[in-house]
């Protein structure tokens, strides 16, 4: 028998979550809730439905029947949609909660990466957070203070280290909480998408720390959006849908899985869709994309003009758009951010609770190409909805030279060359 | 590989001993306290210790005087009012010093449950990302305060060379007391922590019923005001016990407190194994619900 590091049976965890939220008519209404829904929570307790916090009726199913081993020094990747039970994996894994069903085993010691810079304390040196945050990712003093040097050299901080870090800029609080972090040496490490942080600079130097673990035979859980990146670490997929084990093999056929069904997702009516993260107090009920304002055709016209438009069900002060597109094997290819402003940007009364953006010389190959997209407003995240829409690219011409697809790279620069004479 | 019945699973890894194994299961009916975890974790709850010592006075004008000036003005308050104008008995002695020996215990005890029974709320966010046993942090909220406890006291010791009272040997039985009033403090904040997890209600209770206990314990008077069997049977107020030790173990107040502090003990364990018990039953739900 191999070596197994991770055993989980049949694993299933379900959570309660409150009833719609009622929406109140009139501030009447409203006052008199506040006197007597104390009464009614009261009641619900004393029939025995325990956790009165709010109507707590509906339960929903986060994961079902999870089964899998993993064994010493597989780098495992977990994959699926907004909501598909990833990060309840990986919580109940790092004991963070428990589960409802089923159980697990885990060999060897655990550290577990959910966020970086969990417990920093604003009001603490560098230095101090260094220690504080070491300790509670598990390790030992002795140990924080063998690798202190090490763990500030990889952050480029040194100058820093002994200021509040409430002083410090937002990427060199990151580099530093990821830097404890990368220097945690478990058996068994889980990870749930905290590479998407600092600079460009840092996160490759990340991701061969990362590399370092997986080579240096510790197991590894990886859970990511970002499909290269998945790719390059592990070996082995798993992919997670509504709660359940889709696929479980080669990180190949877990991504395919994938992909498929985000595409099939895009067939649903965004208004109906779940799978979706933010606040949710204005949301994307629809996206649609034309070659130019006349001719809407299915297909996109690889450099050509294309307008692509966003409908929320809400405008909320502040709101801004941002949306990424993703090539067929997943791989980011360019983001398109509202809330970095132009200088040809312009409010428009006309449009409605839309945001339009038009793309003067569409710079990608042809091909068929994903699409998420954020909402924001009032200052954080309103909606996230991956594969928001998933549209082809047909051929034509970038910088007056055919755009032809390319099994590897998804865009294309106006470009003229000159070339010697024979 | 294929999964045998639920019993043997564990057998399937425990191939070698030396390696932690981890086995996560649902909490169900009766869960162990875990104390032997706590304790490989204790190098974290000397952090958390440290960690709130070292930020409870940062951005404050007057820092550390704080922990002084608290338990002090409240002292001279009471001494105006109970001590000149009610003319409240102090068994003989002045009222500052016979106020202030109950009162600095009654302060660690009070500071102590206000802080530890919202730990798990005010870091909400480490609760629902990070794995540690969950006790390190009332119980490092209610060890912070024993240095506040400690600055206190050396002005009390002051205080009490000023009015020329003289602690007896007795002074060697004081961290007996104190201990008392730690295991009190724990106790309750354990059973208010985990419930101010799921209802928020539990911050606005918290000083209202300090507000009662405190009256309710024998700080601004004295409980020789009641006869026996009932002064002995106070005890059962865990803080009586603190009170009456401290009194005693400073003052030299001819009270015997043998059976009201005993009493005050029993007690205390009661509420504090009872709070150990609920809060490791409701603590995988913690990240859940906060």
């Amino acid at each position: 028998m191999k070596d197994t590091a991770i055993l989980v049976k049949n694993l299933g965890k379900e959570y309660r979550i409150g009833g719609i939220q009622k929406s109140y008519d009139t501030l009447g209404a409203q006052i008199t809730d506040i006197f007597t829904s104390p009464f009614r929570r009261a009641g619900k307790l004393l029939r025995g439905q325990a956790a009165g916090v709010a109507e707590l009726d509906e339960r929903f199913w986060a994961l079902r029947d999870i089964s899998f081993t993993v064994e010493r020094g597989e780098a495992v990747g977990i994959i699926g949609r907004n909501g598909a039970g990833k990060s309840t994996l990986l919580k109940i894994l790092s004991r963070i909660t428990g589960p409802t069903t089923g159980e697990a085993i885990i060999k060897g010691r655990v550290g577990s990466l959910l966020e970086v810079g969990t417990g920093f304390h604003p009001e603490l040196t560098g230095r101090e957070n260094v220690f504080l945050n070491g300790a509670i990712l598990g390790m030992q003093k002795s140990e924080i203070e063998r690798k202190f040097d090490e763990i500030v050299a990889f952050a480029e901080i040194d100058k820093f280290i002994d200021t509040p870090v409430k002083h410090y800029s937002s990427g060199m609080y990151v580099r530093l909480a990821f830097s404890v972090a990368a220097h945690l040496e478990p058996e068994v490490l889980l990870v749930d998408e905290v590479l998407a942080v600092g600079d460009v600079a840092f996160q490759k130097k990340c991701l061969g720390k990362m590399d370092d673990v997986a080579q240096a035979g510790r197991t590894v859980l990886f859970v990511s959006h970002n499909m290269g990146l998945i790719q390059l670490f592990c070996t082995r997929g798993i992919f997670l849908q509504e709660g359940r084990i889709h696929t479980d093999g080669p990180i190949e056929a877990a991504i395919d899985a994938y992909l498929q069904t985000l595409e099939q997702a895009k067939t649903q009516d965004l208004s109906v869709r779940t799978d979706r993260k933010g606040y949710g107090r204005a949301r994307l009920i629809g996206v649609d994309y034309c070659n130019s304002d006349r001719d809407c055709s299915p297909v996109l016209k690889a450099g050509g003009a294309a307008r692509f438009t966003f409908e929320v069900d809400r405008v909320l002060p502040g709101m801004d758009c941002n949306f990424f597109l993703y090539d067929h094997i997943g791989q980011p290819v360019v983001s398109f951010k509202s809330e970095i402003r132009g200088a040809e940007d312009v409010y428009d009364a006309g449009i409605g609770a839309r945001f339009v953006c038009d793309v003067d010389e569409l710079l990608l190959l042809p091909g068929r190409y994903r699409m998420d997209v954020v909402i924001i407003g009032d200052g954080v995240t309103q909606d996230f909805i991956e594969a928001a829409t998933v549209f082809d690219v047909g051929t034509g011409q970038i910088g007056r030279r055919p755009a032809q697809p390319d099994g590897k790279f998804a865009a294309a620069i106006p470009s003229r060359w000159r070339l010697p004479v024979q | 590989m294929s999964i045998q019945s639920g019993k043997n699973i564990k057998t399937i890894l425990a191939g070698e001993t030396a390696v932690p194994l981890t086995h996560i299961k649902p909490a169900k009916g009766w869960v162990s306290l875990g104390l032997r975890e706590l304790w490989q974790y204790r190098g974290l709850l000397y952090f958390f210790v440290w960690r709130d010592i070292k930020v409870r006075y940062k951005q404050t004008v007057l820092g550390a005087a704080w922990a002084i000036i608290q338990p002090f003005v409240t002292m001279v308050v009471f001494s105006l009012f109970f001590g000149r104008l009610a003319k409240m008995p102090s068994d003989g002695y002045p009222y500052p010093i016979f106020i202030i020996v109950a009162q600095i215990p009654w302060t660690f005890f009070a500071n102590g449950v206000t802080q530890a029974s919202n730990t798990l709320v005010a870091n909400a966010n480490m609760v629902k990302k990070i794995y540690f046993p969950r006790l390190t942090m009332p119980i490092a909220a209610v060890l912070a305060g024993l240095v506040d406890f400690t600055l206190a006291f050396l002005v009390m010791m002051g205080m009490l060379f000023y009015y020329d009272v003289m602690p007896t040997v007795k002074i060697i039985w004081l961290p007996l007391f104190l201990l008392l009033a730690f295991t009190t403090s724990l106790g309750v904040s354990l059973w208010f922590a985990a419930m101010n997890v799921q209802f928020r209600d539990v911050r606005y209770i918290v000083p209202f019923f300090i507000q009662v206990w405190f009256f309710s314990t024998p700080i601004t008077y004295s409980s020789s005001l009641l006869s026996e069997p009932w002064r002995t049977l106070y005890g059962v107020n865990p803080m009586v016990g603190v009170t009456e030790g401290f009194r005693w173990a400073l003052l030299g107040t001819e009270t015997a407190p043998g059976p009201v502090i005993a009493i005050s003990a029993l007690v205390s364990l009661t509420i504090l194994t009872g709070g150990l018990f609920y809060f490791r039953r409701m603590e995988k739900s913690f990240a859940d619900v906060v």
